[in-house]
């Protein structure tokens, strides 16, 4: 079973974990972005993501079904947040259980690389400096439908 | 023919809308949003935009036809 949410409220995670419980499954394997007080050598005082939530959960499933065939794994659920979020608050939240960890690392990872680098989420980023900024995804250059004549990006950054 | 334009977060604020309604006769998508440029300067900088069709992600020599509505992303940084 997959399940793919775009949430305006912060993420209960007790909760989150118990819809992946399964009984055939002995791994469960999670991964939490959080918001990080620094990026790129500059201070970070809050963040807020702006999503084009229609897109983003039709795209967010597709990705959860090609981890469901490309992996053994029984379950696999992904929320991300939208709208302004504090310090250390859970962003993304990616959960997989499987029979064995190995494919449920693996599927995790997957997930969430491709929910970075594919779904219609922006990030800004409010400084201690007082300005702000729209974060570029290091991945978006190779993103399978970008712009072929505009995707030589420079200075992007690591998010 | 007559397109709605949707602009998302940079894009939004480089442009000043949200969403505009334009009059083009532009035959794909790539020479819209080179319109696009003329008519707001700050987009020329753009790089590694991405482009919807009626909430469809879309190749940018996708034709356009009357009444569509073109969603463009700026690089996306989820997660």
């Amino acid at each position: 079973m997959n399940r793919f949410e775009i949430s305006s409220e912060a993420i209960d995670l007790e909760q989150f974990r118990a819809s992946l419980v399964d009984e055939t499954c002995g791994a469960f394997v999670t991964f939490e972005g959080w918001v990080r007080n620094h990026n790129d050598g500059r201070a970070v005082l809050r963040l807020a993501y702006e999503v084009y939530e229609p897109l983003a959960v039709k795209e967010g499933l597709a990705i959860l079904e090609e981890a469901m065939k490309k992996f053994e794994i029984t379950q696999v659920h992904a929320v991300h947040r939208q709208g302004e979020l504090a310090m250390s608050e859970p962003a993304v939240v990616v959960g997989v259980a499987s029979a064995h960890r190995d494919a449920a690392f693996k599927a995790c990872r997957y997930v969430i690389d491709e929910v970075k680098a594919r779904l219609p989420i922006w990030k800004k980023e409010y400084y201690a400096d007082g300005d702000t900024e729209w974060v570029n995804c290091q991945h978006s250059v190779h993103a399978v439908k970008d712009n072929s004549t505009a995707t030589k990006q420079t200075g992007n950054k690591q998010t | 023919m007559k397109l709605q334009i949707h602009w998302f977060a940079a894009f939004r604020e480089a442009t000043g809308h949200s969403k505009e309604s334009v009059g083009s006769e532009a035959a794909t998508v790539s020479e819209l949003f080179e319109e696009m440029k003329t008519r707001h300067p700050a987009l020329a900088s753009a790089r590694g935009a991405k482009v919807a069709i009626n909430d469809e992600l879309a190749d940018w020599n996708s034709t356009l036809k009357d009444g569509d509505k073109i969603l463009f992303f700026p690089p996306v940084a989820g997660g």
